[in-house]
């Protein structure tokens, strides 16, 4: 079945299932390698987009439920000033270990960010509890997102 | 290698980059009798471009650990580049250039520490005496800044750049002969430096196993049997294959067991979703495996059933300790248990390959590239040289990517395709079809004079095995702590019987051990009035390396200099603890490393715990290469140790693994992870490495802490919240 899918600014058409999770549209249909397949059934994180600024777990979600919704990625997110901000707070902390989830992690921080400038040390917990890091970099990524949104120190 | 002793003589090679006009320089492994100038067997880490920029090559695989950033750190020191324009290259497989490609043991600082910096200097050597020569000056009377060399005398200096292709025609120095600096004058060693793939990392570009394309490459999905190495009985293949999209599916007979190739059914598609939905219709039927399945709970009532007399063999006795303990003031015993474990490294296990003209090319994330040539080759009878193995970064790899069975499977699967394959691994066959951390139990005596002294300990270790073989990463060292500093000391092992399939995690042995070990020295502690930190100052007594440095030495010096450090950084004993609000100590020596933890803990009415502060004192020599991969490794190790010891168990249920996925092998989330102070206590050794070591004391202080906030005592992991209610 075809679809005419929004990611990163353009339109992409793909001919597959319906019920194929949007990740793997993503990745195998259009080459769009930035989201991670962690886990398959929403626990992880790794596969986060957003979907009109909406952070979703797109290994759980079907194609022909993205309807018009525009798809930013891990790869897109970089054009917005928050994910630029998130990406550079990343990069200066040096948050990554493996680097699997960061693009998740990425993703779920800068929707955190444009909802809520300054978050709370709470806030940050919940909006980051549903990415796992194997590595366990949490206290890094915690600092990242505090930097990102312009609070320095501890919280 | 060619022959037996080619790789004991090491020269430094160097030829004129193809093309670019740089220079290319390196350690070489030349075999007797072979030409030092045959290009294949060059080992290149250095090439100087025109531009100046330099590429370095890192050797092992990067799992997260920092290597591709820290051994380029080592060699560009030396060189004295000028670090923001270094650029590091993933090497290949290819041990007869590199010797041993591994991510293993936290060895790649050790072993790579002097030798890295000598490839390093060799170049800085080159250049200088190419810029001398072109100077008309001694090259003793130069020197060299970031990315140039100077002549101060006379004001000139030139850039690596326009000294390469000069430097390439000059013959090289002797590695050995030159002179490494003086660490004050470091520039990059001891700098935090991001990782070199940060920009790639928060950017998304691809850079995993997973993230491989190769042209014309399809999916690929494996099953295999719940129940370690089953036969299929029969599958609904054409069920499969009527899936949109699905190209092949085929069975996989197996050979050479679960280390190599299991029996399964592959399906092969264009997309891996559609691989997966064609596995769904699989309907496998799976022979009944040769042996009855074990349980977990027929692991526990074999262990319960085995008595302290039972014990198949004694690894040790030192002094009398039945004796000792009949004289003892006092004497107490538990029993400890930990469970086995999974990695679930985040980036499920996947592997590219290419079969083509009896060639394989595979691209895999791995920790040992080598061992999975061999297996390859062995499996799929092809010669180990014509097998091209690219190591891929890896999402994880906490030691589940030594094994290198998947590499066997995609290889196996593209062959029996006929085209490019990315096979990639489901969740819940990562955590089902594992190598886990072996399930262990401990029962111990111990006994202490009436002054308080530890004079007897007596430790009955129950572990997985077949036969008298113990299962692999199973076993105990002989020396394993505190053998050699009690008097009066047994350690006797009993094989409990399991066909579970094991294999080393994070910190293999001593990621279960020091549980048991530092939980029971904490009781003795508690036992004997003491206060559990000072008590174990006592029991490491006034020694210092007891042993032989690189096989057994233990250094109960640098164990006490890490003891006190955590001691003096947490308050230790001099901070008010609120109700059901404690502390707990543990130290352990692995990896070259030692480490000594504090955790503070709260404990709710309901048992809930929240782990509010660690701090942690490691020791691994006198020098920190890169200190900001280095916090981050040990605060990893420290959570990633947290994180088993609160939430995680691996349970067998008629040969199967029970759990599946995130939602059943609990992973610790940020909300859960405490704040972990780091500090480096530098001690004059070389240095080592710091991927595992930090992670053995957590789960202990963990749980010594639970009691100083509960008198409960945690004997078994993961804690139990249920046992630790108020009242």
């Amino acid at each position: 079945m075809a679809f005419t899918l929004s990611v990163n600014g353009r339109n992409r058409r793909v001919d597959v299932d319906p019920d194929t999770p949007l990740l793997w549209v993503l990745r195998d249909s259009l080459g769009v390698l930035g989201p991670k397949f962690g886990c398959g059934i929403g626990q992880c994180g790794a596969c986060t987009v957003h979907v009109d600024g909406t952070p979703v777990r797109s290994c759980a979600l079907p194609v022909e439920a993205v309807g018009k919704g525009k798809v930013t990625t891990i790869e897109g997110i970089g054009e917005t000033e928050v994910g630029a901000r998130v990406q550079k707070a990343w990069a200066e902390l040096d948050v990554a270990q493996c680097g699997y989830c960061q693009p998740g992690q990425i993703m779920s921080a800068t929707a955190l960010l444009a909802s809520n400038p300054k978050p709370s040390a709470d806030d940050i917990d919940a909006a980051m509890s549903g990415n796992l890091c194997r590595c366990a970099t949490y206290i890094r990524i915690r600092a990242a997102v505090r930097r990102a949104s312009g609070q320095t120190g501890e919280a | 290698m060619a022959d037996g002793n080619g790789a004991s003589r090491r020269e430094v090679i160097q030829l004129a980059a193809g093309g670019s006009g740089g220079l290319v320089l390196g350690f070489s492994l030349v075999g007797k009798g072979e030409a030092a100038s045959s290009a294949a067997r060059l080992n290149t880490y250095v090439t100087v471009q025109p531009d100046g920029w330099v590429e370095v090559v890192s050797k092992n695989p990067e799992i997260g650990q920092g290597v591709k950033t820290s051994m380029p750190m080592l060699i560009a020191e030396e060189l004295d580049a000028d670090w923001s324009k270094v650029r590091t290259v993933q090497a290949d497989s290819d041990p007869g250039l590199y010797g041993r490609q591994f991510a293993g043991g936290s060895m790649s600082t050790p072993l790579h520490w002097d030798e890295l910096r000598r490839v390093g200097a060799t170049g800085r050597a080159l250049l200088i005496a190419a810029a001398a020569k072109s100077w008309g000056v001694d090259p003793a009377t130069c020197s060299t800044e970031p990315g140039r060399v100077v002549h101060a005398a006379s004001g000139r200096s030139a850039g690596y750049g326009s000294l390469a292709s000069a430097a390439a025609a000059l013959p090289a120095p002797d590695p050995r002969s030159l002179k490494l600096k003086d660490p004050k004058d470091f520039r990059i060693i001891g700098q935090p430096m991001a990782q070199v793939d940060t920009p790639s990392i928060v950017t998304g570009k691809p850079l995993f196993g997973i993230d491989v394309v190769v042209p014309g490459m399809l999916f690929a999905t494996f099953e295999k049997a719940p129940v370690f190495g089953a036969g299929v009985e029969a599958a609904d293949l054409d069920a499969a294959r009527a899936v949109k999209g699905v190209r092949k599916a085929f069975r996989v007979e197996g050979a050479g067991g679960t280390e190599a190739l299991s029996p399964g059914v592959a399906v092969v598609a264009d997309t891996w979703w559609q691989a997966r939905k064609g596995r769904d219709r699989l309907n496998i039927r799976w022979k009944a495996p040769e042996e009855p399945g074990l349980s977990s709970r027929d692991l526990e009532a074999l262990m319960a059933s085995t008595a302290r007399s039972s014990v198949d063999r004694i690894e040790r006795h030192d002094g009398d300790v039945d004796a000792a303990l009949k004289g003892a003031a006092k004497r107490i015993e538990a029993t400890y248990h930990y469970p086995y474990l999974a990695h679930a490294a985040l980036e499920p296990q996947n592997c590219t390959a290419h079969y083509s003209k009896g060639r394989m090319e595979i691209w895999a994330p791995t920790q040992n590239p080598e061992s999975g040539r061999q297996l390859v080759a062995k499996t799929l009878s092809i010669r180990p040289e014509d097998i091209t193995i690219h190591m891929v970064r890896c999402g994880g790899g906490f030691g589940r990517r030594l094994t290198n069975e998947y590499m066997v499977e995609a290889a196996w699967i593209a062959r029996e395709t006929g085209a490019p394959v990315k096979l990639l691994w489901t969740r819940e066959d990562d955590i089902r079809q594992g190598f886990y951390r072996p399930a262990g139990w401990h029962k111990f005596e111990g006994g202490l004079d009436a002054s308080g002294q530890l004079v007897a300990w007596h430790d009955h270790f129950l572990t997985p095995g077949q036969g008298v073989q113990t299962a692999r990463s199973a076993g105990m060292s002989a020396t394993e702590f505190p053998a050699r500093f009690v008097p009066n000391f047994r350690y006797g092992l009993s094989i409990l019987p399991s066909p579970t399939p094991t294999g080393p995690l994070r910190a293999p042995g001593s990621n279960g051990i020091s549980f048991a070990v530092q939980g029971f020295i904490d009781e003795l502690a508690h036992a004997a009035g003491a206060d559990p930190l000072a008590f174990r100052l006592k029991l490491l007594g006034e020694q210092g390396l007891v042993g032989t440095p690189g096989r057994d030495g233990y250094d109960a010096g640098r164990m006490r200099g890490v003891l006190k450090k955590v001691a003096e950084v947490s308050g230790w004993g001099r901070t008010r603890m609120a109700p059901r609000q404690g502390q707990g100590v543990a130290f352990h020596f692995s990896h070259l490393g030692y480490f000594a933890e504090v955790v503070q803990v709260r404990v709710a009415d309901d048992g809930r715990i929240r782990v509010e502060k660690v701090w942690v004192a490691g020791d691994v020599g006198r020098q920190i290469v890169n200190p900001s991969g280095a916090i981050n490794q040990v605060q990893g190790s420290v959570l990633d140790g947290l994180s088993a010891a609160l939430g995680q168990e691996i349970t067998l249920e008629g040969g199967a693994v029970v759990q599946g996925n995130f939602d059943d092998y609990r992973l610790m989330r940020i909300a859960d992870a405490p704040p972990v102070e780091v500090h480096f206590v530098l001690s004059d050794h070389p240095p080592t490495g710091l991927g595992e070591p930090a992670l053995p004391p957590a789960p202990p202080a963990l749980c010594n802490a639970i009691f100083a906030a509960t008198g409960k005592r945690v004997r078994r992991l993961p804690v139990d919240p249920a046992l630790l209610v108020a009242g």
